[in-house]
């Protein structure tokens, strides 16, 4: 029995931009065990939102990720029009989904680039970094910015796309065909990446219901759940595409139904610019008011399901506001998939979930004087279970039972 | 010959210097082409030297607890080793006269320094990835040596001998079947003896943030440094004199621009291996050369025997 030592990567690793902490325990190059801690980077938006009226809110959780900055608009729009039963304009919810769609084509090309540098692979990076300048374009042409697009606002849209546009914008998403097509033509063929990808990092179809796990990473286990087929919102529910998934649930299962992805959502694109020049009409109801009650926005970013919870008491801001990103449900699957792996493979698995560290932040409790933390994250654990359990005392509820085939 | 004469050859031409500039414009058009096949800028002409020369103004930092002279000469020690490799081949290669017996042998020891410079580097430094990395280029080691010796056995069997100034005067190997075998080898060792991807392991930035050389900073770190880039000039040109024929300098200005001409077309091949491939695992590693790679040196030495 060799020595066990601890590998660190984080809190500030010189890759993973984002600050988070995992511990590998390592005999040999061997992984043994491992630690996530998060909670680096708390920035307290759900106690920020109470004090923003709703459309300042929408700006506020488009800040909350660089990446994903119009799946939480688009969620916690979708939360506040539940709430206050706001009617939406068809033509608004295409563009939605056109919005929404594109950004799922430039997270998903960050992550293979990412993937590409994680493996050494630093031509893929750049190539796939390159290619998705040309998707921020789409996003300039359209929204006049290319990273924050603030485009989403209760009861609609800020910008129409114009008539004149459409062809211009079609054949530029048409031309992110030839990159993508080459991509996967690179992952389906290079020996080397299929022999450090394939049977790495594998988490069974078990595993992902067991924890929950989310979008791409369940769905290339062979769980078939997506909130945009399952819960239909925006334009999803109008226009004709398929839910990807592989079965194996390792990182080449991953990285393909990421690229698949992205051929669906130009799909859905294309549909929904067509359907754009047939639907005519307002893109905002302007909604004066949000009545009191209880809403729930649900999407599906990238990375899963995005999921915000709006309680409006009447007044022009939420009274309460929660927000879910996937990225929490997600992470801890490191903790099956990365055992008995290698360092090496440590880091691509580590990735493979395409990690957003940022919307996963939840609390930190930090003793100012000596930098250390209060609580470890064993107790939050501690503390969240013991709440639950108040509350089903008070209820006399069981939980829900959940049944996903 | 005086001593001060070899040493200021040592130090100057066909030595040190001359070494480091030319593995220093090396890495240049490594960086440069890498740059522009993933669709970069690149770095400018003199960034290379601007690099190495800035870290030797840089503080160097050493680990607490860790043996101090060890940790201090380990890049010499690589330096060093680079420094006579490149000495004795260009020496023989400007003079093929001074070749002596079993000089190729000299050479492989001295080829191998560097990585065992950087083995006892990444121990001294104390830190686990750094030990990681020491350990990955242990078995690396391991893993390419065999089938690099065996392959060099190719021209040995094909000259009848062991100096390098008889296989420089046996000239190219390569339209031979066992010559090309050898030769392609040998190219997937260099890789690996320049810890380039694939086979970039000790170092893998995005695994183990450098590695063998995390704690290094400053003239250390700068050594290292341009020991590599050295290396990148010395390897390829190994392989040109023992596969290729080398440059014949008293042929005249062609038969320079033709061995010249097979020195940029060996870096060109690794700088395309390079960018085209993710890196390998170490154990994916270790049986690829001790499986492929091995195998097919064995059959360039059987058809070298058979005359091929």
């Amino acid at each position: 029995m060799s020595k066990r030592s601890i590998i660190p990567i984080g809190p500030y690793h010189a890759l993973q931009e984002e600050p988070e902490f995992f511990k590998l325990h390592v005999e040999g190059e061997k992984v043994v065990g491992l630690d996530i801690e998060l909670g680096y980077n708390h920035r307290g938006i759900e106690k920020l939102s109470e004090s923003k009226h709703y459309d300042q809110t929408v700006f506020l959780v488009e800040r909350i990720c660089g990446i994903c900055s119009t799946s939480h608009p688009i969620a916690c729009v979708q939360a506040i029009e539940d709430a206050g039963d706001i009617e939406v304009p068809e033509r608004a919810l295409y563009i939605r989904s056109i919005i929404g769609e594109l950004e799922r084509i430039h997270s998903h090309m960050l992550w293979l680039g990412l993937a590409g540098h994680f493996l050494g692979f630093n031509t893929v990076w750049m190539w796939a970094w390159r290619h998705r300048e040309e998707v921020l374009n789409v996003f300039e042409l359209i929204t006049g910015n290319r990273n924050h697009y603030a485009m989403m606002k209760a009861g609609g849209v800020r910008r129409d796309i114009k008539a004149e546009d459409i062809p211009t914008i079609k054949k530029m998403v048409a031309d992110l065909k030839a990159p993508l097509t080459l991509f996967k033509k690179t992952v389906a063929d290079d020996p080397v990446i299929q022999a450090r990808t394939k049977g790495v990092g594998v988490l069974s179809a078990q595993q992902v219901i067991d924890y929950a796990a989310l979008g791409p990473t369940a769905r290339a286990s062979g769980v078939k759940i997506d909130v945009r087929r399952d819960h239909p919102h925006a334009a999803y529910g109008l226009v004709d595409w398929d839910v990807i998934t592989a079965q194996n649930g390792d990182v080449f299962d991953k990285a393909v139904v990421r690229i698949l992805e992205m051929f669906e959502s130009i799909r859905i694109i294309e549909q929904c610019l067509d359907k754009l020049k047939t639907v005519t009409g307002s893109v905002d109801s302007n909604p004066k008011e949000v009545k009191p009650g209880e809403g729930v926005g649900l999407y599906e970013a990238p990375r899963g399901e995005v999921f915000h919870y709006i309680r409006s008491d009447g007044t022009n801001r939420p009274a309460r506001h929660k927000v879910r990103a996937p990225s929490f449900m997600n992470v801890i699957t490191d903790r099956e998939a990365v055992i008995g792996h290698t360092v090496a493979d440590a880091t691509i698995i580590l990735a493979a979930v395409d990690p957003c560290y940022c919307c996963t932040e939840r609390m930190a409790a930090v003793d100012v004087y000596s930098g250390r933390r209060v609580f470890t994250a064993a107790d939050m654990i501690k503390c969240s279970q013991q709440k639950t359990a108040e509350l089903r005392k008070k209820l006399g509820a069981h939980g829900p039972k959940l049944n996903i085939a | 010959m005086d001593y001060t004469t070899l040493l200021l050859q040592f130090v100057f031409f066909p030595g040190f210097l001359f070494t480091a500039v030319v593995g220093l414009v090396t890495s240049w058009i490594d960086r440069k082409v890498t740059a522009r096949v993933q669709m970069r800028v690149g770095p400018p002409f003199l960034q290379p030297f601007y690099d190495i020369i800035k870290l030797m103004f840089k503080e160097t930092i050493i680990p607490s607890g860790s043996p101090r002279l060890l940790f201090l000469s380990a890049p010499l020690l690589g330096l060093s080793g680079a420094t006579l490799a490149s000495f004795i081949l260009w020496r023989i290669l400007l003079n093929p006269g001074q070749s002596f017996m079993g000089d190729l042998i000299v050479l492989l020891y001295l080829l191998t320094l560097p990585a065992v410079a950087a083995i006892l580097g990444s121990f001294a430094s104390q830190n686990p990835l750094a030990s990681l990395g020491g350990s990955r280029e242990m078995k690396l080691i391991i893993a390419y040596e065999l089938p690099f010796v065996l392959a060099l056995l190719v021209p040995i069997i094909k000259a009848q001998s062991m100096r390098l100034g008889e296989i420089l005067a046996f000239g190219s190997l390569l339209p031979s079947a066992s010559g090309v075998l050898a030769l392609i080898v040998s190219i997937l060792c260099m890789q690996a003896k320049l810890t380039l991807v694939p086979f970039d392991l000790p170092e893998a930035e995005t695994e183990l943030t450098g590695g063998a050389f995390i704690e290094y900073s400053g003239p250390p770190l700068g050594l290292f440094k341009l020991t590599k880039a050295m290396m990148l000039f010395i390897l390829p040109m190994f392989l040109v004199c023992v596969f290729w024929g080398g440059i014949h300098f008293a042929g005249g200005w062609n038969s320079m621009l033709l061995g010249f001409l097979k020195y940029i077309a060996l870096i060109v091949i690794i700088v395309l291996i390079r960018n085209t491939a993710p890196r390998v695992r170490i154990d994916q590693a270790v049986t690829f050369f001790w499986g492929p790679v091995t195998g097919m040196s064995v059959i360039a030495i059987l058809l070298a025997f058979w005359g091929w």
